[in-house]
């Protein structure tokens, strides 16, 4: 990937408001019937990097390594763990 | 399954009359494989592995300890730790039923190059780890010749940088690009029979196990190590499970990774219930029971099926190796958990020796 001119991000604070990263439906917050879907993507986050971009919903380059992993997306950057 | 004259049947197992070690169960089967097998280093035939896998829950500690002394008699008690890492993710031709990489399904898994300098910086990691093994992976049919030509330039970055032996799995190959790989210094080539042959057809149509095999066979041929694994939880039937092992057996890699299927978005298997922990334990045993010289590994979806707590009892129940860290789409667990386990364990790493 060539994200080096996309800002970096982290996981955290990334998720409220936005949409979730692994179903890339709308986030509640915690606020609505979606919720409990969105606890069990979060589950599944645990061993899963995100696919979705928390601000937009556009699919991620998403580079995954031994230690580590990398999602781009083309308009809000590079999220990392 | 044959039960013993001094064993409980099974209306009378350990479930209704208490610890299976205070009622001496004794199952025949694991006594064949004990004389068969960690005596006399044969492995289990395919109508032997089905009563290994058809063991109740009670004789389960039993098989796995077996399958411990198994490893450790022909074996020995070292594990080899592994990274692997993609370096062409997604938008693969093939329709692997159970792969998010393919890019005949609606998955949200986007195609991906992985710059070198990246790819170095990974093995420098893996290597950091105490891992003797760094796999480079493409979710391709067969390699062109631009990822070949990828592919060793890669090869000579690493080996400038660290001291890891490389091994590929770039799919299907022509007996040119076996012997490339040969030549570049690839010890060993993973390329899976993922499923039995009797099951391939409902996993994979764009292909077939024949064409798989050819490689394996070529790769074998050309002197590098044949990596070869298996995916289990697919929907086989134990039966399958069984033949998959055998016919592992009979093609006699010198790794088998062993995967269970994490059901992916957009896969045709994304329904498919994750296998229940006591039936990969038993496939565990099997696999060691039927290649008691294998290296055999722990590879994806272990967190799923097994959790902490089963990764223990295959460790101690004949896995010797690991993939360490995270896998090519999805994260496993974090590298220090493993390390320390095996520290725990009393397991050494075993230590880096180039073959080729």
């Amino acid at each position: 990937m060539n994200a080096a001119a996309l800002p970096k991000r982290t996981t955290a604070g990334s998720q409220a408001g936005g949409f979730c990263g692994h179903c890339g439906e709308p986030d509640d917050g915690g606020t609505g019937p979606a919720s409990c879907i969105h606890r069990r993507c979060g589950e599944l986050m645990a061993l899963e990097p995100p696919r979705y971009c928390p601000s937009c919903r556009r699919r991620m380059k998403v580079q995954v390594t031994p230690l580590g992993w990398s999602a781009e997306c083309s308009r809000h950057g590079v999220l990392v763990p | 399954m044959t039960i013993q004259a001094n064993a409980p049947t099974s209306e009378n197992t350990s479930k209704n009359t208490g610890d299976a070690n205070t009622t001496e169960a004794r199952y025949e089967i694991l006594d064949t494989a004990r004389r068969q097998v960690l005596e006399d280093g044969i492995g289990l035939t395919q109508e032997q592995l089905v009563e290994v896998l058809r063991l109740p829950d009670e004789a389960l500690p039993a098989a796995l300890q077996l399958a411990h002394e198994v490893r450790l008699k022909h074996c020995g008690e070292d594990v080899e730790v592994e990274g692997i890492i993609s370096i062409k993710t997604g938008g693969c031709p093939e329709d692997c039923h159970f792969c998010s990489q393919s890019g005949l399904f609606d998955s949200p898994v986007r195609g991906v190059w992985l710059d070198i300098p990246e790819l170095v910086n990974a093995a420098k990691e893996t290597a950091a780890t105490g891992a003797t093994e760094f796999c480079i992976v493409a979710a391709v049919r067969g390699p062109d010749i631009k990822l070949m030509n990828q592919i060793k330039f890669a090869i000579d970055r690493i080996n400038e940088a660290v001291d890891i032996n490389i091994a590929c799995s770039l799919g299907m190959l022509t007996q040119r690009q076996v012997d490339q790989l040969a030549e570049w210094g690839v010890h060993r080539y993973n390329h899976n029979l993922e499923t039995a042959r009797s099951y391939f057809p409902e996993v994979v149509t764009t292909h077939s196990y024949e064409e798989r095999l050819e490689t394996c066979n070529m790769v074998k041929a050309a002197g590098m190590e044949l990596c070869c694994g298996a995916l289990i939880g697919m929907g086989e039937t134990l039966e399958q499970r069984a033949e998959l092992a055998a016919q592992l057996a009979a093609l006699e890699p010198h790794e088998v990774p062993l995967n269970f299927l994490n059901p992916r978005p957009g896969t045709p298997l994304e329904n498919q219930g994750i296998m229940d922990g006591r039936d990969a334990l038993r496939a565990i045993a099997a696999f060691r029971l039927a290649m008691p010289r294998t290296v055999l590994r722990y590879a994806g979806g272990r967190e799923l099926t097994l959790g902490d707590l089963g990764t223990r009892e295959g460790l101690l129940g004949g896995i010797n190796a690991v993939i360490v860290g995270n896998y090519l789409t999805t994260l496993g667990r974090p590298a220090t958990a493993d390390l320390n386990l095996l520290v725990e364990l009393n397991m050494p790493i075993k230590e880096l020796q180039k073959t080729l």
